[in-house]
């Protein structure tokens, strides 16, 4: 799950991590009051950020610097409700709702400072570099040397000594180290108790009175962890996300949104992404990923047939399960039922396969309903993409 | 022979009592493996659909001499699970539970470091041997005896793939689902290594997915090592970046993980990559034909 920068540094603040003072604002008025705040109590600017799930804001026009209360207002109220597209968002771009508007520091140096996890090695990767404000991605295909590493044994948590290694490298100076220490052992605090997957502090700053600053925050959430942690549950923005994917997580299916006309309902993630690969295969394009589980029902397949067809894009639909521990004929009713609820007029494919397979087609073909039925992941490719080309 | 599971493997389950444990106890014992019991904690001295149940996995193996488990506890108490079989030397751990916390994840797997055990999973179908033991949630009766060798990060995937050689009538010697999550024990390497010293498979499936770099590790060890012919399909090629496909590891991070670099690195290795899962079945009939 991905939190906004704002959410981000309010965490990080609880872990001692240095940010910026700010406030998320909503409206013209909260931005001036907000801003009014910061000039008042000695800031020289303020900035105002868009607050989106993507990154790129900047050349975005989503980062602007006010040297006035007015001025703030004004910057706010262009800002929100623009449509801010980035290298990040797609060419829709996402609507801007929220804004931070922050008090303006005196850069002297721009680093980065990142926490993932290292699937190779098992373990999270604490990494700094100094060419900070640049994409990590970038700077790991030119110039790999450049990132500094310390890994972290997951029962210890980083240790001073590294911390302090990182720091030295970074070239900080001697009377910075001890501030340094505290900033990252508190970032990677923030990491493990609250479950993240990837942390990114870019740019890490120094200020030319030597302070140190974490300028944008980004943290992503372990959505397998979320059960234990209600409060970050609560800062799921779902204006961030598809609509048709936030109604999909309403029933526990696996559900992305993708952009061409084939819907696809398949059991197992695995199997998904190989019928997505043969529908393209096939000269088609698939309009979805849609993973219904292992043991998925006849109401969730019900779920799962609404939301594929409330997607207007899509021309066919192609239903492809290998039952092992759920049975076919189960399935079957499932989909028969669901079929005659939604009252589909497109073509549908099935492809079925595994246990009692054979009651499973019989129920299809007494249903009445028009299904299109194949044998193997070849045949049900190439006859859905087929349909869907005819509509 | 197979690999790392035979008939006299006797297996305890922790989560016997709930729904998933007793459902999928019941269809293991059916296809013939020997199920010796069963852990919940505070249900010991129980007996549960004729196993007796105890309270600590360390009893169990006292009581019963298992040396493998299968866990079907939910994602907060699995890894914990994993560590108690590590601690109480059980040799084989096969985790099917999905949804385990990745840091729960990394610690477990930093215990197993220090411990014998080897872990199969989390989020996996299990391991079997047709014909003479199955450990998980596959359906057994797809499957039949004989000399291929399947390993694979996905489930129902694996199931197709056994479904293509079994009605071409080509049977396997072990197929194994290593899990779709990004921290995992099994991995490829470690399979593919078995499967080469076993004689009883002559060749091997190997079907991966999108992020990491498990298959391109992988697949150095086959250009090094591996004597058998192996075939591959890679799940993903249309998968869009930066998403969660499903499973938990099938992301593509930061331009990483990528289904065209998977496919690149295994075709420079000698596997012979499918195009389509469909081809699976063809392709690996045409590898045991020598051609």
């Amino acid at each position: 799950m991905k939190i906004h920068e704002y959410q981000a540094k309010a965490v990080l603040k609880k872990y001692g991590v240095a940010v910026p003072r700010g406030e998320m604002v909503e409206n013209r008025e909260q931005a001036e009051a907000a801003a009014k705040l910061l000039f008042d109590s000695g800031a020289s600017g303020a900035v105002v950020k868009a607050q989106i799930h993507a990154g790129g804001r900047g050349k975005g026009g989503g980062v602007k610097i006010s040297k006035s209360v007015e001025e703030a207002g004004e910057l706010a109220s262009k800002m929100l409700g623009m449509t801010l597209i980035t290298h990040q968002t797609g060419p829709e771009g996402r609507i801007v709702r929220r804004l931070l508007i922050e008090e303006t520091l005196p850069i002297e140096r721009e680093l980065y400072l990142g926490i993932v996890l290292d699937r190779a090695e098992a373990k999270p990767v604490f990494m700094a570099s100094q060419a900070g404000g640049m994409e990590i991605e970038q700077v790991a295909a030119e110039n790999p040397n450049a990132i500094l590493k310390e890994y972290v044994d997951p029962g210890m948590g980083l240790e001073p000594f590294q911390a302090r290694k990182l720091a030295f490298q970074l070239g900080l100076k001697p009377e910075q180290i001890g501030q340094a220490v505290k900033f990252m052992t508190g970032l990677y605090r923030a990491f493990q108790e609250t479950d993240s997957s990837l942390m990114e502090i870019n740019p890490f700053i120094t200020t030319s009175d030597g302070r140190l600053f974490a300028l944008d925050a980004k943290i992503n959430v372990d959505d397998n962890a979320l059960f234990r942690h209600p409060e970050l549950k609560d800062l799921r923005d779902v204006t961030e996300e598809d609509p048709l994917e936030v109604e999909a997580s309403k029933y526990s299916l696996n559900y992305i949104k993708l952009d061409g006309n084939v819907g696809c309902m398949v059991n197992g993630a695995g199997l998904a992404m190989a019928t997505m690969d043969i529908i393209k295969h096939a000269g088609g394009m698939p309009a979805n990923f849609l993973d219904v589980g292992g043991g998925a029902n006849a109401e969730q397949v019900t779920h799962a047939f609404e939301i594929l067809l409330s997607d207007k894009n899509v021309k066919a639909v192609l239903i492809n399960i290998f039952g092992g521990i759920l049975r076919v004929d189960t399935l079957a009713k499932g989909v028969v039922e669901a079929a005659n609820k939604t009252r589909i007029q497109l073509p549908v494919v099935l492809r079925l396969e595994g246990t009692n397979v054979e009651q499973g087609r019989e129920i299809l073909q007494q249903s009445g309903l028009n299904f299109i039925v194949a044998d193997t992941m070849k045949d049900a490719a190439e006859k859905v993409v087929a349909a869907a080309g005819k509509a | 022979m197979s690999i790392l599971v035979d008939k006299s493997t006797k297996v305890i389950v922790q989560g016997l009592t709930g729904r998933e444990g007793t459902f999928h106890a019941k269809a293991c014992a059916e296809y013939g493996t020997k199920i010796v019991g069963g852990v919940t904690p505070g249900k010991g001295g129980t007996t549960h659909e004729g196993w007796p149940v105890f309270n600590t996995v360390q009893e169990a193996v006292d009581k019963t001499g298992a040396d493998a488990s299968v866990i079907f506890v939910p994602p907060p108490f699995a890894a914990d699970a994993i560590m108690e079989a590590a601690d109480a030397e059980i040799e084989l751990v096969i985790c099917i539970t999905e949804g385990i916390p990745v840091l729960d994840m990394g610690k477990a797997w930093e215990f197993l470091q220090t411990r014998r055990a080897r872990l199969i999973g989390p989020n996996c179908p299990g391991i079997i041997s047709p014909g003479k033991c199955k450990i998980g949630i596959m359906p057994g009766r797809i499957h039949k005896e004989g000399n291929v060798g399947i390993v694979s990060r996905s489930g129902t995937l694996t199931y197709e793939a056994v479904h293509q050689l079994t009605t071409r009538g080509i049977g396997q010697s072990t197929a194994i689902g290593i899990g779709g999550d990004p921290i995992i024990g099994t991995n490829f390497v470690d399979a593919l290594d078995l499967f080469n010293r076993d004689p009883q498979t002559e060749a091997v499936v190997m079907i991966g997915e999108i992020g990491g770099n498990a298959e391109e590790t992988a697949a150095e060890f086959v250009k090094a090592r591996m004597k058998k012919p192996v075939v591959g399909f890679i799940a993903g090629q249309t998968a869009p970046p930066g998403r969660r496909m499903g499973h938990a590891g099938a992301i593509i991070s930061g331009g990483q993980g990528t289904a065209s670099e998977k496919i690149k690195a295994m075709q420079a290795a000698g596997i012979r990559v499918c195009p389509t899962p469909a081809e699976i079945g063809e392709t690996v009939a045409a590898a045991l034909r020598g051609k």
